[in-house]
Order: C-alpha cells, then sequence, then structure tokens
C-alpha cells in the first residue's frame, strides 16, 4: 500500500490537533495564571495580546504555604507511589507468572475494594484515626492512598507482565537465578515501560487525590490539594489565581512526569535490541 | 530501575526534607480555620502582628471554601476530633450548635473587644439563650446592584426601595441579549446557600414562610406560588443563560464584566463592583436597597462570619485571646492604616460606618448599613414561625432540606419541571426529612 | 506453542508457596485498610446515627435502607451512574484509543505530545470541573460559547440542557489520558513485523485493525473498562461544583456524600454505601462476563 506524502502530513496535523484540544483547557488556565482577574473572565477572550502578569503568583505565593505542601505532597506521594509499588510487583509477578485458579479471583477482589465510595467510610475511618492519633499526619495519608492505588497497581502491572514471554524468565531460572535476579535483571528491563507507567500514573492519581488529602490533615499534612483548595470558589474574582495555584501544584509532576518519560524511551529501545 | 542515579537523588532529596521541620518550641500552638474569602486571608497576612503582640501562641492555618470549610468543621467538632481551636462558622451554625453545648461562651473577652459597638441585629445572631458564642468577624445583607447608565439610557429612576415589579419591569426596558447586557441577574444555582437564600429572603417579603408554628413547610401556600413564580419568570425572561448554574462568584462576573443591568445579592459584592481593578462598570454601578413588597418584611437577608471556639478545645484561654485581637476594633484599625478603609471587615460594627474617612472611602457604606440594621432574623416573617433566620431557618435539618429544595429551584429555572411542580416537589421532600427527624411525633 | 512455563512436581509447589508469600502483602493490607472499614459501615446502616441529632444510636433494622430506597430520588440516582458510566467509558475509550493509534504512528515530537495529551491528569479534579464549567461551557463569557459565536452559532446552554452529557465530558476528559496511556504503551509492545507483514500482503488498514491491532488491545481496553468503572461510581465533586446536585444528574456516590455532608446522617448514608456495594458487584459482574474473556491470557 502506497502511503502519499499527504495523507501522512494530514495525519501528523489531525494528531496535534486532537492533542492541542485535549491540552486546551489546561493551557487556557496557563495564560489564564498570567492575567489579571478581569482580563481572565474577559469576553471576548484574548489569547496572547494582553498584560502578561507575574501579581497572581506573587499573591498566591505569600498568602499559601506552598513549600510546606510541596513538602508533603512529595512526601505523601512519593511515599505512597513506592510503597504501592514495592507490594504490586511482586503480586503482579505471582499472579502473571505462577497463576493459579484463584488468580482471577483475586484480581476481582482487589478491585471490589474500591467499591465503597471513599465518602461512606468518611466517619469510621475519622473515629480511627482521631483515636489512634493519625490525623494530619503523612503516615495516615500515605497508608489510605497506598490502599487506595494497590488494586490499580496489581491491575495494571499484571496486565504489562502478561505480555513478557515466560520463557525468558523460565530460562533465568533453570539458570540458577533466584527471584530477586530473575525481576531486577530480566523482568525490569522489558518491562520497564509498563513499570515507569505504572509508576507515574500511581504518583499522579496520588498527587491530585482530593478526597482523603484534604479531609484527613489540618496543617501539618496538609498537600498541595489543599493548598490549591485555599484558592477555590471564594468571593470574589479568583480565576487568574486559582490558575496561577493549580500551575504551581501542576509543575512538579510535570518535571517527575518529564523525567519518567526518558525512561520510557530508554526502555523502548532496549527491548527493540532483543 | 527508574534511572538509578536519579532516583537516588530524588530519595534522599525526599528525606532531606522530611528531615528539617523546625518544631520544637514551648509556645502554644492555634489551629484556626477559616473561610477563604478576601478578609480573612488578610487576616491570615496578619499572622505576624498578632504573633509579635502575644509571643506565647503561634497560629496555624486551614483555609478553605465555605463549603468544604463548614463540612470539615462540623464533622470535627460533631465527633469532637479537637483539631481546631478557633473556628468560622455562620450565623446559622450559632444557635444550632451553642444549642448541642459545642460552643464556649463568649461574654468574657473583655471591655477592649467592645461588644456595645456590634450592630445589633449581628450581635444578636451570634447570641443564643441570652449569651454570645461567637464574635462576628464580617457581616452581610443584600441589596439591590444596578448600572446607573443603562438606566439613564432607558429613562428609569431607581426608588431607595424598589418592589420585585418595579425591578422586572426595568429589566425589561433594559433588556439587550444581542448586546450581551441581560436584564436581571440572580442567584440560581442549587444549593442552601446557593439558591435558597435568595428566593426564601424574596418570599418572606411576599408574605411567606418556610414552617408554620407546627412546623409544617410552607410551599404548597399561595405565598410561596407567587414569590417563586415571580423568581422563576424573571430569571427565564431577562436572566442570562445559564442562570440555573449561576450563584454569587458567577454573578460578580458577570456584572463585573457589564453584562448584568440589576443583580440582587449580598453586600459583599459592593466592594468588588466599586473597585476599578475588578470591576468594568465601577463607575456605573448604583446601589438601592433589597426589594420590598411593602408588606412588613424585605427581601434583605442577614449573614455573618463569626469566630468560635468549639467547649472541646483544650487551648480556650489562648483561643479566646486570638478571637478578641481578631474581632475586635483594634485589628480593624490595623488594618486600616496599613491597607486602606476598603480592606476592613465590613457590617459588623456601628463605628465603622460612623467613621467619615470609610463613608468617605466606600459609596455603599450608608445602605449596607441601613440593611443591616432593618434586618430582624428572630422575627423574619410577618407570620409567626418557631425557627431563627431570615433565608434559613436555624435547626440542624435545613442543610440537607435546603440541599433539595435548592435544586427542585434549579430544576424550574433551567426548565425542566414546572414551578408548581418545583414547588410540589419541595413540600415533599421537606416533610419527609421532618418526619425522619421526628418533628411531628 | 512455546514451553509450559510451570514447573512439575516439588518446582510446582515451591513456585506456588513463593507466589503467596509474595502476594501476601499486598492482600493483607488491602483487607486491613478497605475491608475492615466496610465493618463499622454495615453496623452504622442499621442504627439511628445523626451527627446533629442527640445522639441515640439506637437499633433501627432496615429502617434506613427502607428511607433510601423509598426516596424518589433513588432510583434516578443509579440510572444517572449507569449513564454516567456509559458515556465516559465510550468517549474516554474512544478519544484515547484514536489519539493512542495516532501518536504511534508519530516518531518527532512524540514526547511533547504524550505531554499534552496526558496533561487533564495533572489537573485536580474539582479544579479541573470549575474550569470546565467557568471558563469554557459558561454560555455568556465561555470559550467555547465565544467560539460558537465565531461560528455564527449560539451559545450551547450545558447545565442547563444537557447536564449529565456536560459533566459526562468533563470526566471523561480527565479520563482520556489514563485509556491513552494504557493503550499507547501496548500499542508500543505491538509486534511491527507482524503488522507490516499484513500490510506487503495486501490487507487494508480497517482489516488491519479489526483482525490484528483490536485483540492485542482486548486486554487493555478490559482493563481500562474495569478501573475506569470502580473510579467513577465514586465520582461526586464535579457533580458538586457544576450543577449542585439534581434528579437529572445525582449519582449514588452523591447521595451519600449530601447524606454525611450536608445531612448528617450517617445511618442513612452507611446504608447507601452498602447499596453501593452491592450495585458495584453487579457491575462487576456483569461487566466481568462482557469483558472478561479479554483478561486471561
Amino acid at each position: 500500500m502506497q502511503r502519499t506524502r499527504l495523507s501522512s502530513v494530514a495525519r501528523r496535523t489531525l494528531t496535534w490537533v486532537l492533542a492541542l484540544a485535549i491540552a486546551a483547557p489546561l493551557l487556557w488556565a496557563l495564560l489564564a495564571s498570567f492575567k489579571s482577574e478581569l482580563e481572565a473572565i474577559a469576553s471576548p477572550p484574548s489569547f496572547l495580546v494582553f498584560d502578561w502578569t507575574l501579581e497572581n503568583y506573587r499573591s498566591v505565593l505569600e498568602s499559601g504555604d506552598y513549600l510546606h505542601s510541596l513538602r508533603n505532597s512529595l512526601i505523601i506521594a512519593g511515599g505512597s507511589s513506592l510503597l504501592v509499588m514495592a507490594l504490586a510487583v511482586p503480586a503482579a509477578w505471582a499472579m502473571a507468572f505462577a497463576p493459579t485458579r484463584h488468580t482471577r479471583g483475586i484480581l476481582l477482589w482487589m478491585l471490589s475494594t474500591k467499591m465503597l465510595p471513599a465518602v461512606g467510610v468518611l466517619i469510621p475511618i475519622f473515629l480511627f484515626y482521631r483515636d489512634w492519633g493519625l490525623l494530619d499526619t503523612q503516615a495516615g495519608v500515605v497508608l489510605l492512598l497506598t490502599a487506595g492505588n494497590l488494586p490499580i497497581a496489581v491491575w495494571m502491572l499484571y496486565a504489562n507482565f502478561n505480555e513478557v514471554p515466560g520463557e525468558i524468565l523460565e530460562a533465568a531460572r533453570m539458570d540458577g537465578a533466584s527471584i530477586v535476579q530473575e525481576v531486577v535483571r530480566v523482568l525490569a528491563p522489558m518491562a520497564l515501560p509498563g513499570l515507569a507507567s505504572s509508576f507515574f500514573l500511581i504518583f499522579t492519581l496520588a498527587w491530585n487525590e482530593s478526597f482523603w488529602s484534604l479531609n484527613m490533615t489540618t496543617t501539618d499534612a496538609a498537600p498541595l490539594t489543599a493548598f490549591v483548595a485555599a484558592f477555590s470558589n471564594p468571593e470574589g474574582l479568583f480565576w487568574a489565581k486559582l490558575s496561577a495555584a493549580s500551575m504551581l501544584s501542576i509543575a512538579p509532576v510535570l518535571v517527575i512526569g518529564w523525567l519518567c518519560q526518558r525512561q520510557l524511551v530508554r526502555g523502548l529501545t532496549f527491548g527493540a535490541v532483543k | 530501575m527508574l534511572g538509578g542515579r536519579r532516583f537516588t537523588c530524588c530519595a534522599i532529596a525526599m528525606l532531606a526534607l522530611a528531615g528539617c521541620s523546625g518544631e520544637g518550641d514551648e509556645r502554644t500552638i492555634l489551629t484556626v480555620a477559616t473561610v477563604n474569602n478576601g478578609d480573612m486571608i488578610r487576616l491570615k497576612e496578619f499572622t505576624g502582628d498578632f504573633e509579635r503582640a502575644h509571643p506565647d501562641i503561634r497560629l496555624k492555618w486551614v483555609v478553605l471554601e465555605e463549603n468544604v470549610l463548614r463540612q470539615r468543621v462540623t464533622t470535627d467538632v460533631a465527633i469532637r476530633g479537637g483539631q481546631y481551636d478557633i473556628i468560622t462558622i455562620g450565623a446559622y451554625e450559632v444557635p444550632v450548635w451553642a444549642g448541642r453545648k459545642w460552643l464556649t461562651g463568649l461574654d468574657d473577652l473583655g471591655p477592649g473587644y467592645r461588644a456595645d459597638d456590634l450592630i445589633e441585629p449581628v450581635r444578636d445572631v451570634v447570641s443564643y439563650g441570652g449569651a454570645q458564642y461567637a464574635a462576628p468577624f464580617n457581616g452581610e445583607s443584600s441589596i439591590t446592584m444596578y448600572r446607573t447608565d443603562l438606566f439613564r439610557k432607558a429613562g428609569v429612576v431607581m426608588p431607595e426601595r424598589p418592589n420585585w415589579e418595579f425591578l422586572i419591569d426595568a429589566a425589561a426596558k433594559v433588556h439587550r441579549p444581542a448586546e450581551g447586557v441581560y436584564g436581571l441577574c440572580l442567584r440560581g444555582m442549587a444549593g442552601w446557600g446557593a439558591n435558597v437564600p435568595l428566593i426564601t429572603a424574596m418570599a418572606n417579603s411576599y408574605g411567606a414562610r418556610l414552617f408554620d408554628e407546627k412546623w409544617q413547610p410552607q410551599f404548597d401556600t399561595p405565598e410561596w406560588r407567587k414569590a417563586f413564580g415571580v423568581y422563576v419568570g424573571a430569571l427565564r425572561n431577562y436572566g442570562p443563560p445559564g442562570a440555573s448554574s449561576n450563584s454569587f462568584n458567577e454573578n460578580l462576573a458577570l456584572f463585573a464584566q457589564g453584562k448584568c443591568a440589576i443583580w440582587v445579592d449580598a453586600t459583599v459584592a459592593a466592594p468588588f463592583l466599586s473597585d476599578p481593578k475588578s470591576s468594568t462598570v465601577a463607575d456605573q454601578t448604583g446601589f438601592a436597597l433589597a426589594p420590598d413588597q411593602g408588606l412588613g418584611r424585605s427581601s434583605s437577608w442577614l449573614w455573618t462570619w463569626a469566630l468560635a471556639i468549639p467547649s472541646s478545645s483544650k487551648k480556650v484561654a489562648a483561643a479566646k485571646k486570638f478571637v478578641k485581637w481578631a474581632a475586635g476594633p483594634a485589628y480593624q484599625n490595623i488594618v486600616a492604616s496599613r491597607v486602606g478603609w476598603l480592606a476592613v471587615p465590613p457590617g459588623t460594627r456601628k463605628s465603622l460606618y460612623t467613621n467619615p474617612e470609610y463613608r468617605k472611602a466606600a459609596r455603599f457604606a450608608d445602605i449596607t448599613l441601613q440593611a443591616i440594621s432593618e434586618s430582624n432574623p428572630r422575627s423574619p416573617t410577618i407570620r409567626p414561625v418557631p425557627y431563627v433566620g431570615i433565608q434559613y431557618a436555624a435547626i440542624p435539618e435545613f442543610q440537607g432540606i435546603g440541599t433539595e429544595v435548592g435544586q427542585q429551584f434549579a430544576a424550574a429555572v433551567a426548565g425542566r419541571v414546572s414551578p408548581e411542580n418545583a414547588l410540589a416537589e419541595a413540600q415533599a421532600a421537606t416533610r419527609r426529612q421532618m418526619t425522619a427527624a421526628g418533628y411531628y411525633e | 506453542m512455546s514451553i509450559s512455563t510451570v514447573p512439575t512436581g516439588s518446582g510446582r509447589s515451591y513456585l506456588r508457596l513463593q507466589a503467596r508469600i509474595l502476594m501476601a502483602p499486598a492482600i493483607l493490607l488491602l483487607v486491613v485498610c478497605a475491608i475492615l472499614p466496610l465493618l463499622p459501615t454495615i453496623y452504622y446502616s442499621l442504627i439511628d446515627y445523626r451527627l446533629l441529632a442527640s445522639t441515640s444510636h439506637d437499633f433501627v433494622g432496615a429502617a434506613n435502607y427502607g428511607r433510601l430506597i423509598t426516596d424518589p430520588g433513588f432510583l434516578p440516582a443509579i440510572g444517572n451512574t449507569l449513564m454516567l458510566n456509559g458515556l465516559v467509558l465510550t468517549i474516554s475509550i474512544l478519544v484515547g484509543l484514536g489519539m493512542a493509534m495516532l501518536i504511534d504512528r508519530v516518531i518527532v515530537g512524540r514526547g511533547l505530545l504524550r505531554l499534552l495529551v496526558i496533561s487533564p491528569f495533572f489537573v485536580m479534579p474539582p479544579v479541573a470541573a470549575l474550569i470546565w464549567k467557568n471558563l469554557l461551557m459558561q454560555p455568556v463569557a465561555g470559550l467555547f460559547a465565544w467560539v460558537s459565536s465565531v461560528f455564527g452559532a449560539g451559545a450551547v446552554d450545558w447545565f442547563s440542557t444537557l447536564p449529565l452529557v456536560s459533566i459526562s465530558l468533563i470526566v471523561a476528559w480527565q479520563w482520556v489520558p489514563f485509556a491513552c496511556l494504557v493503550l499507547l504503551t501496548s500499542l508500543q509492545s505491538f509486534d511491527r513485523e507482524q503488522r507490516e507483514a499484513a500490510e506487503l500482503d495486501g490487507a487494508s488498514s480497517w482489516a488491519i485493525f479489526r483482525y490484528l491491532t483490536l485483540p492485542h488491545l482486548a486486554r487493555p481496553i478490559a482493563i481500562v473498562v474495569m478501573i475506569e468503572t470502580i473510579f467513577l461510581l465514586s465520582l461526586f465533586a464535579e457533580i458538586y461544583v457544576t450543577t449542585g446536585g439534581g434528579r437529572t444528574t445525582n449519582n449514588l456516590a452523591f447521595l451519600i456524600y449530601s447524606q454525611v455532608m450536608l445531612q448528617y446522617d450517617i445511618g442513612v448514608a452507611s446504608a447507601a454505601g452498602v447499596v453501593a456495594v452491592i450495585f458495584a458487584n453487579i457491575l462487576a459482574l456483569v461487566m466481568v462476563r462482557l469483558v472478561g474473556r479479554s483478561l486471561e491470557a
């Protein structure tokens, strides 16, 4: 089949247009963060020609505790994601390479633990945390986020590991490698895209989680979600400031996402050289 | 695994950050929960002043949007979680919580607090059984805001005390949707703190009430039908599209961009609309009292955000020091001298409204004071009622009732149900909840 | 067929023991954090527990369930939950699949493309809902209204006329990155040689898609469906922020939220929670039957 240059150019254009459309709301908020409050809600809207200002960022950084919240977010999201991976990788390995007739049942059971909406267990957990001094602690939030994201990680890793041909692992095992060696030396490089994307997904989910992180913290453990929530919907015009606060909350994840992405690329070229 | 060296660096950095905390001083730590409106954010910015004046106290802040804050604080206080030492509550919570002994009495804040300086209805609304249980921080009523230029062009003169028929008539004359100007903007979004206060206060002016003396809901009375019919008709004919999703902030944005000719809402909108930095029509905004049908009650409401101390707090003495400082005249003077008179939290103290500098800076000062002073939360309706509160009923069930009722009201504005059906559903829903709560035993 | 991966005899049971040990920590954590809280919830659903009432905690049996199920808003809420689920799944998977296939073919700038498509994931859900409601969908001053005025059409009054669709759009937008990421990762492990061979043999793009690509993607799509469904069942923030609730937009999770945070009736809220679990289980069983085969290796 001949692929004409025109159709491939058309396809590339379509791809970029659609991608920009998907990113448009976020880009719009990014623009708004540099506008004055009145400018941000003006109609007809202004796109690139307006009075660019850093006033919103200054105001937001002054009235909020950005560094404190950033630190909490890094510890909570990072901690819970690492914990999730530490628990999920072995479990997914077991289910993918040593399946039993219970495997599918366990997978579904894990997912079923998320069936009760969090708001329904708020009071029981709140009471428990109060009695055990876990309110407003990083550890308390980490625990809940870990339990919340674990099923997702297991599912995604299970799917990824299933695509890895079992014979190679078999061969490594028969060569006398221990499980740890098998996982680290043989499995990881092949499943790297899956591992990286799962970690990134879990990390971002934890970063933006706005139920437990808001309800179980007050000041000491308040992460960036609380920082942004402080600028949400006050009386008055707030769009520019809320956009600025959101950008400050998103920036660290973008950086980490960019880093993770390099690993994805490296993992792919690795996989091609079999 | 994930780029070994980079990963290790990240891990070390995180641990290092975790290590530095800077705790370990002997001061009393007070956790303050506030709403994220401009006045309270400014209060947070003056933390340094308070801590310098009281070196044995340190403040920590929780700043949230009012609905989220209310949920967090209510849950914590009801379960005695003890996370907050000073909370910000509204006029609605005070009688309900004081009745449950969840609040510490604040009659002993001392002469420096100048409780006598509080505007009467505002002081009344934070008292229960004769004692004061919360210290008002800012207060509001509702007024009519309108575009003087559009009125002039249409040859309409706004009286000091309009009624609803006049407003709708005027709205018809200035309504120009093709040019993007809508005659009348009103709250339409579902919520017991969104559309319900406006509609309830409006219904009061038509002689309606939420409950009769036996706690029977009154949504099936002719007064409610009249008032609600007027409201829905006005919004559907002269309101902006999407009115059923508009609350205070959305209407403020519309008016500030010049898209509304008339807006009836809280007095706290006035400073925003008069400031050229936040309003394109700052010089063309006029103020009048909230509509009054002449039956004895107007459509204006009364609200205050007040600082209170949960009775389960273990730091009551220190908390009282903070409340006395923040809600007292001294703080108002600090703000006035450092930032300006317009930044002073409005609506609580008579002394602010007799101050010539404030009245010069704020064109809306007189009308705000008048609206607040005339409100009557203990007798909000023409016929007697068993509850207190103008735009709400200070019973614990009201949040749930108001939520369902508000959803029905919004559906009527969106055109999904007829006003009659909306009222019938509201009536049924309220009866259901009151029955379940045991009011009819 | 390749060599069987399961060794025989004692090797097999050793492997199974290892497998059990490896799964144990994860299972233990989930039991403690997710199953244990279910017990007080069931208990609360059987008593009168209202935070703001004079605390009585009397045993009321099925009264909470009765109140919940006879509420006229209950059945619409179930219907809305299903509608929301269906709409969000359809939109997010179609768009995610489309984007994944488009990006898969692009070499230059793939990193940036991926970043753009993943960007909705970075925004906090309540903030995303606010941005969509006020900056984009607002019929008077929003971006969409301006775009349609440029084309000479009137603005859509999203939340008055199409409330559930509007909310589904917002939520689907937040989930497109997830669907796209999962499908793209899977596409990138798709054997290119197979595809190129088929192309050389003269197969049409559609045939390649239908008989090669789609079966390969069956499992990732099934996973996306299961995971999104589970998350969507707990959705309520977007509903609250945009419409404040109502018969046309309430779902089960919002009912629970409104009972806990607005009426402070923990008894009825817990009953609603138990009902939500039962409902979710039924839904999951149906879904597993529909997509279950794709989940197996």
